[in-house]
């Protein structure tokens, strides 16, 4: 199983807690999705100084680990000091970094990250950083103490699932022993056993949970879909070819393959 | 047997009623020297439950579809029937296919006829969902209603500290203390509610209109005298200071985007208000040592508050010997 800085964790299904009908139905995601990771936003929920109301007490009594996160962090400063709250609230060092560079797309501001990453790093957080496919800021990352990347595979909450798959083979390619999460963009269970093929190591979800009719089947959905690819990408899988290969001999014709 | 109500919110105003209907006799107190001092009046009076059942249980559906007719009958002329327009920006066009396949009640409407609805906003939109059988209304319009209705029946308000009744003296107590309750009910948490008020005379809206987007869903209720109330975000937490500026930006920037009129609006007011809610965000009549509450109202004060109230009504009335047996602990009453 894959381990995130040390940490061995049973279910390559990351759960963002977000956007759901009530807390009763991500508890119930959760359970049927098998995770025990959730990521958890503090930008708004703790804004002046807060702690944060009883919504993190039923976070905690979820029973799994919780990774905060960023959300909603334009800068490096916000970004460092949203960090340290979600240190105080939630009593670990595991951050998912967020430095939002574009308002409306979502999309990370990499030069922000890697900054905010390096301050994050020296200081002692296990830093989850999203970013793009961008192989140069992956190695950024890296040298600023990331031991785990996550990278996008299309926008946040598009549902558009992996627009770059040559990209996303690349970064693993690259990066062979870095703990690989996509994080973003993930639609259907199809897009995150597809990535998983690639010998990702994890998928993080929350949108397409969250807003499915049924997130607790949906998430239980996900859970077989990225199991199904990571068993698949170890079991070696035929490269496409160009024509048919019959699996008996023709009969009357002569085979030269 | 006199029925005390503590809490003169939506919620403490809607079980007066009910109970003063049925030949109870009910005093109300709230700590607050006004009715409504709490989240209630920054409520925006939309009874919509089919727009509500996109992001709500089914229960949220069937207890409110009757609430129109209950508001209708308890404070006549304030209902005002014209549906809700559902919109979204072009880009956003998928919000609305999205926004349709999680609930029903709905016609889909083009560029005309959405101009037939609206006239001002003619033009601007070419997709949009009318439910045609919802209805609105002004909360603090209908809570003075309320109280001025139950005045009328003789039922006596404590208003203020200064005027808090002995809770021994009553044969029942209803708690409906709304945000109040947080701290001693298990399992009841806030959730901080924010909007805030638009005065322009430029352009006029019949109806309340949403507007989806995938991070910032917003409404537009019309209210009297050119005032529209914008709301509303839904934050996990109790704190009820001042509203953000990034809430405001937010939704002022949609509020430009349905039209730009809006831009040149004054703005007049902003509000914040704490909503009680239960892990499942439906409400609750719970047992309670002296009587009964009704908690977790969430973002559905005006909508489920009849059915709520009614509920209440029927077990008070249906219990053999009032007052009733200490019970200790809460128990969570079946939404039925």
């Amino acid at each position: 199983m894959p381990q995130f800085y040390g940490t061995e964790v049973r279910s390559r299904l990351l759960l963002g807690t977000a956007r759901y009908r009530s807390p009763a139905m991500l508890a119930e995601a959760v359970r049927r999705s098998g995770t025990d990771i959730v990521t958890v936003s503090l930008r708004r929920e703790t804004a002046g100084g807060r702690q944060g109301g009883a919504f993190f007490d039923l976070i905690r009594e979820l029973g799994v680990r919780v990774l905060p996160n960023t959300a909603g962090c334009h800068s490096v400063s916000e970004a460092v000091l949203t960090a340290k709250m979600a240190r105080e609230v939630f009593a670990t060092n595991w951050i998912k970094l967020e430095v939002i560079g574009h308002h409306d797309t979502l999309q990370p501001d990499v030069f922000g990250l890697v900054e905010a990453a390096r301050i994050l790093a020296g200081e002692g957080f296990e830093v989850f950083p999203y970013t793009t496919d961008d192989l140069v800021v992956a190695e950024r990352l890296v040298a600023a103490g990331c031991k785990v990347l996550m990278p996008w595979c299309a926008p946040i909450g598009s549902a558009m699932g992996p627009q770059n798959l040559p990209a996303l083979r690349a970064m693993r390619g690259e990066f062979p022993d870095v703990p690989l999460i996509v994080d973003a963009g993930i639609g259907r269970p199809s897009h995150a056993a597809t990535v998983m093929e690639l010998g990702y190591d994890a998928v993080l979800l929350n949108t397409a949970v969250a807003a499915a009719a049924d997130p607790a089947a949906m998430a239980e959905a996900f859970a077989k879909a990225i199991e199904a690819g990571h068993m698949a990408h170890g079991a070696g899988m035929l490269e496409p070819r160009d024509m048919a290969v019959p699996s008996t001999p023709i009969i009357g014709k002569a085979v030269f393959s | 047997m006199t029925v005390l109500v503590k809490g003169a919110g939506v919620a403490g105003l809607a079980a007066a009623f009910e109970l003063s209907r049925r030949g109870i006799a009910v005093e109300v107190v709230d700590a607050a020297e006004t009715i409504g001092a709490g989240a209630s009046s920054y409520a925006g009076g939309m009874l919509a439950p089919y727009c509500e059942r996109e992001a709500a249980d089914e229960a949220v559906l069937t207890l409110g579809l009757s609430s129109a007719d209950w508001w209708e009958e308890a404070v006549p002329g304030e209902v005002i029937r014209r549906g809700t327009l559902v919109l979204a920006a072009g880009r956003d066009s998928g919000e609305l296919d999205r926004f349709a396949a999680r609930t029903r009640g709905y016609e889909w409407v083009g560029g005309n006829a959405i101009g037939e609805l609206e006239p001002d906003l003619a033009g601007r939109f070419e997709r949009a969902l009318f439910f045609s059988e919802e209805a609105h209304l002004d909360p603090r319009k209908a809570m003075a209603g309320l109280y001025a209705a139950l005045v009328e029946r003789g039922v006596r308000f404590h208003l203020g500290s200064a005027d808090a009744p002995s809770e021994t003296s009553y044969s029942a107590v209803v708690e409906c203390t709304g945000a109040a309750a947080i701290a001693t009910t298990p399992g009841l948490r806030g959730v901080r509610g924010e909007m805030l008020f638009l005065e322009t005379s430029e352009i006029s809206l019949s109806r309340p209109v949403r507007l989806l987007h995938p991070r910032h869903p917003l409404y537009i209720v019309p209210r009297d005298s050119h005032r529209f109330m914008i709301g509303a975000t839904m934050i996990e937490t109790d704190d009820d200071g001042p509203i953000t500026a990034r809430s405001v930006m937010e939704f002022l920037n949609a509020a430009y985007a349905v039209h730009p009129a809006f831009g040149e609006a004054r703005l007049v007011e902003t509000g914040v208000g704490i909503r009680p809610a239960f892990a499942d965000n439906l409400p609750r009549v719970l047992d309670h040592d002296d009587g009964f509450a009704i908690a977790g109202m969430h973002r559905h004060g005006f909508l489920l508050a009849p059915a709520m109230a009614r509920q209440l009504a029927e077990r008070l009335c249906g219990a053999k010997h009032p007052p009733f047996s200490p019970n200790p602990s809460f128990r969570q009453g079946a939404i039925q």
